[in-house]
């Protein structure tokens, strides 16, 4: 027994010399000191790792059967579903994983308008979070581009439209995206090297530098509180406890909870009712019929009801993006020195709650054919989603609030 | 706060209104693990079906290896064309003597229970009938104006739709369908036909996706898998929580 821990010292001091793997692992794992009143919100960081590993490996393994082909793609894909071993499974791993991810996503900012982790001095963490949920959004568009179905080919036509809203050079952008007049087998071919390589590759960069600038400052909690303000005589914060064992251990339990209802949706009910996988994409890309309702995947429904909401395209264009790009700006409008909705009062609680009310409407009415009283209705809520920042700069400012526990309490 | 309560409820009713812009009346009630339904579906559909419609992507040896039928029996019973046992289920007719022949080719049937779902499926076999205006002479109430003639229509029968001419809330006229009136009798009962239409159904919603057969037979393991490790890791966690206070 001695003389293997030997043996290891001896590897490991062999190793370190040359590259700090002990060091990592301490100031990352076994002595990053997290808050140690962590709850359900907090699992949802850990879970969009598994997922992007999910989505990677299941992704290299489709890669395997696909080809990019405008005349094979649709093709391609029910071979992987039949005649590839295993291929059903890798492949609704892959698309549940998709969904997942947004749902896992959405939870996971939730929790950071909950708790204000977006606040000082966890903006860089925002930011970089947010630019990762950009590179997803594109990334998942162009995803979903590649079975080749009818709705991926209308998605695909509909979505890069949006670019010919851009002032003088719309037309001449939009030609550059598709790399063609319309979409085609051209288009098919640089959606899938952006698919399969440089957003990949972007997101998991992105991934490294949320999580550096996380490390940097510490992790927030539902208290709101700074646990670095009181350390012991060793300079160990007194509320923190280490991630590893405590919260590796503690996330594997929420990783058993999260895959009894992803793999349940994998194995019993994959397309989720045509959520997560389409009916009309299992008709083949066809430039000549029109789906009789084009919408994309519920996690977009959002911001497609909102461009919709908007009688002109132009501005819908921009209102689209502006609800993106006021997120950006969200640690900086709010002004509240209190982080936690715990010691925040009624007003915010409640606003934050329709916030959130009338996020989930708008991705419900993007799925709907656009009636005139839906219409109205996402008029309601994109009013309401924008008036919610608005509000919430000018609230915050001397916003009346509970005080806040100097540690954490319970 | 009224204005509120009524377009909320306004968007309940016309959420229950868009469910039914096409016209599915039927449930299809198919059991994919019926081995004896699909057996007779899969009879129905070279019988009848693949003269004009292919399942490309499906294949005889894994329609046989599914369904429990012998390379034997396959290549005498279901195998119609010069197709070998491993071969998929394709047809001669080209989709451009398709659109010549009929105005428009008959899909590719693979994947269609996925794309239409089956209520839509098995309305639409039941809902065929006689319109001299049609240049085939039918017409299909779930797909009106359909290129497709009804080609089952010796087993249930020719029939005719009764119409009646309404006006709706906004004063415009249409015609509303109200029943059938049989012309001729099929060689079938209702009974009889709505079972074989059901096994047809059944076979095409197996065939849009093989795995599903198999998928559904994992589940349980899977599940019961993940549980006791799931009960595990909070046992676990438990355990190491006990010193955090």
């Amino acid at each position: 027994m001695n003389s293997i821990t030997n043996n290891e010292k001896g590897l490991m001091a062999w190793i370190n010399k040359r590259l700090p793997v002990t060091q990592f692992v301490k100031d990352h794992l076994t002595e990053y000191y997290a808050p140690k009143n962590f709850n359900f919100w907090y699992f949802f960081g850990s879970l969009a790792l598994l997922v992007l590993v999910n989505q990677i490996l299941t992704g290299i393994w489709l890669t395997m059967h696909y080809k990019p082909d405008g005349a094979q793609a649709f093709g391609m894909v029910e071979y992987i579903m039949r005649d590839v071993p295993w291929g059903w499974l890798i492949r609704y791993l892959h698309s549940t994983g998709a969904s997942a991810f947004f749902v896992v996503i959405y939870l996971h900012m939730f929790r950071g308008l909950l708790y204000g982790s977006y606040k000082n001095p966890r903006e860089m963490v925002w930011i970089f979070g947010m630019i990762i949920y950009l590179a997803l959004m594109a990334e998942a568009f162009m995803g979903y581009v590649l079975p080749w179905g009818n709705m991926s080919y209308w998605g695909a036509k509909v979505i890069t439209q949006l670019f010919g809203a851009v002032p003088f050079v719309g037309d001449a952008l939009v030609e550059w995206v598709r790399g063609d007049y319309l979409i085609s087998d051209a288009t098919l071919n640089r959606f899938f090297a952006l698919h399969v390589v440089a957003l990949p590759l972007a997101i998991v960069a992105l991934v490294v530098l949320h999580i550096a600038a996380l490390h940097t400052v510490g992790s927030n909690n539902p208290e709101g509180v700074d646990i670095k303000k009181h350390k012991d005589e060793s300079g160990k914060p007194l509320d923190g406890i280490p991630f590893h064992p405590y919260y590796t251990v503690k996330d594997i339990f929420g990783v058993g909870c999260f895959l009894l209802i992803f793999l349940f949706i994998v194995f019993v009910k994959p397309d989720f009712g045509g959520l997560f996988l389409e009916h009309d994409n299992y008709v083949p890309a066809d430039p000549s019929v029109t789906p009789a309702l084009i919408k994309p995947v519920w996690y977009f429904t959002p911001f497609y009801a909102m461009l919709r909401a908007v009688p002109d395209l132009q501005m819908g264009a921009l209102v689209m993006l502006l609800a993106i790009v006021v997120l950006f700006f969200l640690p900086w409008l709010d002004r509240s020195p209190v982080k936690s909705i715990r010691y925040r009062r009624w007003p915010f609680k409640v606003a934050l709650g329709l916030f959130a009310v009338s996020f989930c409407f708008l991705g419900w009415l993007g799925m709907q054919a656009a009636t005139e009283t839906y219409k109205m209705m996402a008029q309601l809520f994109t009013v309401y989603y924008f008036g919610f920042f608005i509000w919430l700069f000018l609230y915050s400012r001397n916003e009346k609030y509970h005080q806040v526990p100097e540690r954490i309490e319970h | 706060m009224k204005k509120i309560v009524l377009m909320l409820l306004s968007l309940v009713a016309t959420a229950a209104w868009s469910a039914g812009d096409s016209f599915v009346n039927e449930k299809a009630h198919n059991n994919i693990r019926s081995m004896d339904s699909l057996r007779r579906g899969a009879q129905t559909f070279v019988n009848y079906c693949m003269g004009c419609h292919s399942m490309n992507f499906q294949r005889y040896n894994r329609v046989a290896k599914d369904l429990g039928i012998t390379e034997e029996e396959m290549m005498d019973s279901l195998v119609l064309t010069d197709a070998r046992f491993t071969d998929k289920m394709e047809i001669v007719m080209t989709k451009e003597q398709g659109d010549q022949w009929f105005g428009k080719a008959g899909p590719d049937l693979s994947v269609i229970a996925k794309a239409r779902g089956v209520d839509w499926l098995f309305s639409y076999l039941m809902n065929f009938y006689q319109d001299d205006k049609q240049a085939n002479g039918w017409n299909n109430l779930t797909l009106p104006n359909a290129a497709m003639p009804h080609v089952l229509w010796e087993m249930q029968g020719v029939r005719k739709a009764h119409f009646e001419e309404v006006t709706d809330e906004k004063g415009a006229k249409h015609k509303e369908f109200k029943s059938f009136d049989q012309v001729t009798e099929g060689t079938m009962t209702d009974t009889e036909y709505r079972d074989l239409v059901r096994d047809l159904v059944n076979f095409l919603d197996y065939s849009s996706e093989p795995a599903r057969l198999i998928r559904l037979s994992y589940a349980p393991w899977v599940l019961l898998f993940v549980s006791v490790f799931t009960f595990l890791a909070y046992l676990l966690k438990a355990n190491y929580f006990r010193d955090v206070h």
